[in-house]
């Protein structure tokens, strides 16, 4: 049989009309605009504006700022599957934990001889009395293999165990449920010490990536940026995915996804796509987080950090992306102000917000703009 | 270009026997139950044929068979001579050609009336597909004609979830007539549709004959007598009387079962 040449023809000015009608010309004006604030007014800010000044960003803003921008890439990646799609996970510190990890190697191994035992080993690997590298960590010297480790393994890994959740048709409470299984599990191997990443401390006490000094603040500041690009960037792909007809399919298995089946649509494939998709997305968020914060360990994997990020999205509001965004930012913003503040708190302050959400604000905090913006239109009316 | 995306395999089913489905000693139960007895039951290409029985007599246990939902414990199911339908999953079976209307209308809540019939629509329905390609002008076109037969041109871009009762049993007609299947399969049609909506679909449905095999399951004998030349009765499972209307009313046996001795 011959080889069947596949053509893969996209109607590119469809495609560009596609892409220019995401937004209303307000609402390019205004992601560009913040998009613009963070990588260009911040940072000049920075640098021009003398210290004296209220106008100074100070240094420290760098890396904080990054971490919210990493978790609002999680929440944006769960609102694609949770919002979207109707599949709760509850295990996406996982994904989120495997990319973190991958950057954690690279930062590792970018140490060199200058850890606490002078050893080309990691620190732990020569207190654990450890002669050489496991194989595992062979690669992660290069920091293309690392980029290519955290862009696969996390969508790999989400790829074979939705494969098999999605195959055998395993839904809602029990799809939550064994998310939450599977990031405890991978919580427990992680804190072992044999397993080879460090054990319950983690990897951390990282000098440099690619060569520029995590101290620096220039660093710190480039990171963030880069944050920043991605995020928007993973936004606009986003907003393309749900705006297609892919979208509307998604939205679709949500409601009923037994229509869908029957109107011919191969479900499975679908839902995994997402689900993959989402998983690649919260990897990246993962080794944006490492280097910005400076230490990786299990913690992360906890069964509540994974609970908490699909909070992010409920409190945000479901389904439509900007409000995952949204809700990550406050919820993280107020978590650090409560864990100086009134650290005992916070946990009750999650619980309540969560629950007066749910019953007052089923939509989330975005449901408020709406519904004033229909008001408006009704008024209008 | 536009052909290739459009065009999906509809000369696979072999009818040269003039018979398109082939249900054949289908048993299927439940913790005992048996919803459906050594069911044998035959459709012809584009015949119209009604079902009827009393509750629990296995009319959408055998809907659920034929589309790939539940499978039979015995027997086999033919779509055509050479498609067998109890190794396909959901998807592969509406691809293949059949489409299915629920009991309870299921539509697409959150979309609008256009929206659902364009996922509905006869196209290839795979991720690459859905993401970069977009809506020919001669599929607007399908969907705008389908939109007109069922009546609700105006409701285009309306949430199909504010339609009312009637309506969304039309937008779920609508889906199937856009999916081009060669078999539909109609539970209820006319469930809480007035007086005036059930006569319309009758001429539907009626319309649709010929060009595609049609088989209704319904209660509303009404109905039943102003479309039906070939009426099926399922009790306990299995076939009870099959034939015209008026066969069927005087056979001692239905008329037995339905008014009990």
């Amino acid at each position: 049989m011959p080889l069947k040449v596949v053509i893969l023809r996209i109607d590119l000015i469809k495609m560009i009309k596609q892409l220019i009608s995401l937004h209303s010309l307000r609402g390019w004006l205004f992601s560009f605009g913040l998009l613009a604030l963070a990588v260009i007014l911040l940072p000049v800010l920075n640098i021009f504006i003398p210290e004296e000044s209220f106008l100074h960003v100070p240094d420290y803003i760098f890396p904080l700022l990054g971490k919210y921008l990493c978790y609002a890439l999680v929440a944006l990646a769960i609102d694609l599957i949770w919002g979207y799609t109707g599949i709760l996970s509850l295990g996406h510190g996982v994904f989120f934990s495997m990319g973190g990890y991958a950057m954690g190697m690279y930062l590792m191994r970018s140490i060199g001889k200058e850890g606490m035992y002078k050893s080309d080993l990691p620190d732990f690997m020569v207190f654990l009395d450890w002669k050489e590298l496991p194989w595992y960590w062979y690669g992660f010297d290069h920091f293309s293999i690392s980029l290519l480790a955290i862009l696969v393994l996390p969508g790999l890994f989400a790829f074979v165990f939705g494969y098999f959740a999605f195959r055998s048709r395993i839904k809602g409470v029990y799809f939550a449920i064994i998310t939450q299984a599977m990031t405890y599990a991978l919580m427990l191997l992680f804190f072992r010490n044999d397993t080879g990443f460090g054990g319950n401390n983690g990897l951390t006490d990282f000098k440099r990536i690619l060569g520029y000094s995590l101290q620096e603040p220039s660093t710190k500041m480039s990171l963030f940026i880069i944050t920043a690009i991605v995020l928007f960037l993973s936004y606009i792909l986003s907003r393309y995915i749900v705006k297609s007809k892919l979208g509307r399919v998604l939205t679709a298995i949500r409601d009923v996804e037994s229509r869908v089946m029957f109107s011919g649509y191969n479900t499975l494939n679908y839902k995994l796509f997402i689900w993959t998709l989402s998983a690649f997305l919260c990897g990246i968020a993962g080794a944006l987080y490492v280097p910005q914060v400076g230490i990786i360990n299990p913690s992360e994997m906890q069964p509540a950090n994974s609970i908490e990020m699909a909070i992010w999205v409920a409190v945000g509001g479901r389904g439509t992306l900007v409000g995952a965004i949204l809700g990550a930012g406050l919820i993280n913003v107020a978590k650090s102000w409560f864990t100086v503040a009134a650290p005992d708190y916070w946990l009750y302050f999650l619980g309540v917000l969560f629950i007066s959400v749910t019953l007052f604000l089923p939509k989330g905090l975005i449901g408020i703009f709406d519904r004033f913006s229909s008001q408006n239109k009704n008024k209008k009316l | 270009m536009n052909s290739e995306n459009t065009q999906v395999k509809d000369d696979l089913i072999d009818t040269r026997h003039g018979c398109i489905l082939y249900l054949e000693n289908i048993t299927v139960s439940f913790d005992g139950f048996k919803a459906l007895d050594d069911l044998n039951l035959y459709i012809d290409d584009g015949e119209l044929r009604c079902i009827i029985g009393p509750n629990g007599a296995g009319k959408t246990t055998m809907m659920d068979v034929i589309t790939g939902k539940t499978r039979p414990d015995k027997g086999t199911v033919f779509f055509g001579q050479s498609m067998d339908l109890t190794q396909m999953t959901e998807y592969e079976i509406s691809h293949a050609g059949i489409g299915r209307k629920f009991q309870k209308p299921t539509v697409f809540k959150n979309h609008t009336v256009f929206e659902n019939l364009e996922l509905a629509l006869h196209a290839k329905k795979d991720i690459w597909t859905s993401l970069f390609k977009y809506l020919t002008e001669e599929q607007k076109e399908t969907i705008n004609e389908t939109l007109k037969t069922i009546g609700l041109m105006e409701y285009s871009k309306t949430r199909a979830g504010l339609l009312a009762h009637g309506q969304t049993q039309w937008l779920e007609i609508g889906m199937l007539l856009v999916q081009d299947p060669r078999l539909l399969l109609i539970d209820e049609p006319v469930a809480g549709m007035t007086h005036q909506e059930t006569e319309q679909t009758a001429e539907l449905l009626s319309s649709l004959a010929g060009k595609h095999s049609v088989v209704v399951v319904e209660h509303e004998m009404d109905f039943i007598r102003s479309i039906a030349n070939r009426v099926t009765v399922l009790h306990e499972g299995h076939v009870l009387a099959e034939g015209s209307m008026q066969d069927v009313q005087n056979d001692p046996n239905v008329i037995e079962v339905y008014l009990g001795s």
